[in-house]
């Protein structure tokens, strides 16, 4: 359980990334803005309460690991890496220029504190398994995260790699599906309806949680209740499916479809930022 | 020299033990294919690193890709056909693009996938493969390169993608040859031609050919070009200057392989005529490899034929 002070910390980390992801998508006059914004909370969770990290020390082995598999929200965790100190604030200004550290979409080696090259949908967690495994094999006592989208689940290789990582049991592997109902063509119910989501991965073999991923609480309660199951035998790995909305915070594309990866000017974003309270 | 007894895979299985034993870093994956990749005995020498991923060829580059990214080793044994085709934007975006360290083997190259027929049967890895930027292609032709090469890819840092005939192969080379990524051998020397052959198959019969050509008075050249990238420009550009005349032969079709790269490089320098042998714009089929060697043209007579069209 957070405390108070604890939870109005990491609304505070939560709302500087929202800030951060939509000035830097803003300043550059387009971008993934949707699928960025609804994963806020939970970058605020990880990186400000979850993982163990070292800005100083990015590819520390004992590090938890977090693989973006839906990479076109790279803004958003540039934003949370840079508020947790892994690089200046002053890169976000240089998201997708020619030469960049922070390309649209993940890359382990250009960018500190990006565990995963990602981008190409459903390969992330294929490639958290084998982090999870290559801890293992270490006696690294480090939690891998993994991130996948709505619109990826669509992608069979997440079926694969659900399958994979049950019969492993690999209960430090926790992961996330972003469940924001929309993909790039429309809604996810109108262009390939995903179902009872959390039953599949039930069904899969892992364990299952289902919370509104813009409530700071549930996320924590999720991951503490997956992180105490992660040792013990015969333990599964989790998947948490997150309630959220595209866009979320930002009155100018909240809950649109188009907001995949729109066009918006640097004033919408200095208006959006100021809506923010 | 005579056929050993051993096979291939045997050699390869051998050699991942070795690595295995020597660098605990060094991981086996496979894809329901291990009884017929004869990777058991790293299995059984290494239960806890060896992972059997099931038939899922796209989860287990993926899965090599994070084992990597942890300071691991991979090799990632399936049939070529699944290992390049199935997997292939696996290992371009997260092995090859993300600099990772996964070795890719595929087996059954070519006409070798034989009863498996068509579906099995690629004519086109090297291709896709050698579009892949910054990794090494590599096809050994006996034992000893294959031990060689195998040791080599797992001391290279960065993504590597391994061509394996399973089957027993002639010994070409001497137990301790060296052998280096990047390099070809030059198995005969000869004046009026030089072969550029390409794997356990085609080497054998490039060196065939080279025979049949000597017994028309012609001398031919052969190389073994074993590293297609980065392909021994040097060898094959001295080798093309000293003969006026190239054959490629190759267990592939000729668009994108071995034909494709040294016709670039013939082009570029303007060294040498050049004729290819291999696959023209086929699909494979059912058969026994030598009825298939022979359907496709790749057999020596086929190539000492393609040398005489240059003379």
């Amino acid at each position: 359980m957070m405390t108070k002070e604890e939870e109005a910390a990491l609304e505070a980390a939560a709302k500087e990334i929202r800030a951060r992801t939509i000035d830097a998508i803003g300043f550059l006059g387009v971008g993934h803005i949707g699928g960025a914004l609804s994963v806020v909370e939970l970058l605020a969770m990880l990186y400000f309460r979850h993982m163990r990290v070292d800005p100083a020390n990015p590819r520390w082995p004992e590090r938890d690991k977090l693989v973006l598999s839906k990479g076109h929200a790279g803004p958003a965790l540039y934003a949370a890496l840079s508020l947790r100190g892994f690089f200046p604030e002053t890169w976000l200004h240089t998201l997708n220029k020619g030469g960049t550290m922070l390309p649209s979409h993940c890359d382990r080696n250009r960018t500190p504190g990006v565990d995963m090259t990602t981008g190409s949908l459903g390969q992330g967690l294929s490639a958290a398994c084998g982090l999870a495994l290559a801890d293992r094999l270490d006696g690294r006592a480090s939690f891998v995260y993994a991130v996948i989208g709505d619109g990826e689940s669509n992608e069979g290789q997440n079926w694969e790699a659900a399958l994979f990582a049950a019969h492993k049991r690999l209960g430090r592997l926790i992961a996330f599906t972003d469940y924001n109902k929309m993909q790039i063509d429309g809604r996810t119910d109108e262009v390939l309806a995903l179902g009872r989501l959390e039953e599949k991965w039930a069904a899969f073999g892992w364990e299952t949680a289902r919370v509104d991923g813009h409530d700071l609480a549930a996320l924590d309660a999720a991951i503490e209740a997956a992180k105490r199951r992660a040792d013990a035998p015969g333990s599964k790995p989790t998947m948490i499916v997150l309630d959220t909305v595209k866009g979320k915070g930002a009155k100018f594309c909240e809950g649109s479809v188009a907001s995949h990866n729109m066009p918006f000017d640097y004033e919408t974003a200095k208006k959006a930022i100021a809506e923010l309270g | 020299m005579a056929t050993p007894v051993k096979e291939m895979r045997a050699v390869y299985a051998e050699t991942l033990v070795e690595l295995g034993a020597r660098n605990p870093a060094v991981v086996l994956l496979e894809a329901d294919l291990m009884k017929a990749s004869g990777t058991g005995p790293f299995a059984a020498a290494y239960p806890e690193r060896a992972f059997n991923v099931g038939v899922a060829e796209a989860n287990m580059v993926g899965v090599a890709a994070g084992l990597s990214a942890g300071g691991k080793i991979p090799f990632a044994t399936t049939f070529a056909c699944f290992a390049s085709r199935r997997a292939y934007d696996q290992f371009f975006v997260s092995c090859a693009y993300a600099r990772l360290n996964v070795k890719l083997v595929g087996t059954d190259p070519g006409v070798s996938a034989a009863f498996n027929g068509g579906t099995h049967m690629p004519f086109e890895d090297l291709a896709l493969m050698r579009a892949v930027p910054g990794i090494a292609v590599l096809e050994p032709s006996d034992a000893s390169s294959l031990r060689a090469l195998v040791e080599a890819a797992a001391a290279r840092e960065g993504s590597v993608y391994i061509r394996l005939h399973r089957k027993a192969v002639p010994d070409i080379y001497p137990q301790g040859e060296r052998f280096a990524i990047g390099k070809a051998k030059l198995l005969r020397e000869g004046r009026d031609v030089t072969i550029v052959a390409l794997g356990a198959l085609m080497v054998g019969e490039a060196l065939k050919a080279a025979e049949l050509l000597a017994s028309e008075g012609r001398s031919a050249a052969v190389i073994d070009a074993l590293s297609l990238k980065p392909l021994d420009t040097e060898l094959i550009l001295a080798e093309a200057r000293k003969t006026g005349r190239v054959v490629t032969a190759e267990n592939h079709q000729i668009a994108g392989g071995l034909g494709s790269a040294v016709a670039e490089l013939l082009a570029e320098t303007g060294a040498a005529r050049l004729a290819r042998v291999g696959i023209r714009d086929e699909f494979g089929e059912v058969g026994t490899q030598e009825y298939l060697m022979e359907r496709f043209h790749l057999t020596a007579p086929h190539i000492a034929s393609a040398a005489k069209s240059l003379f």
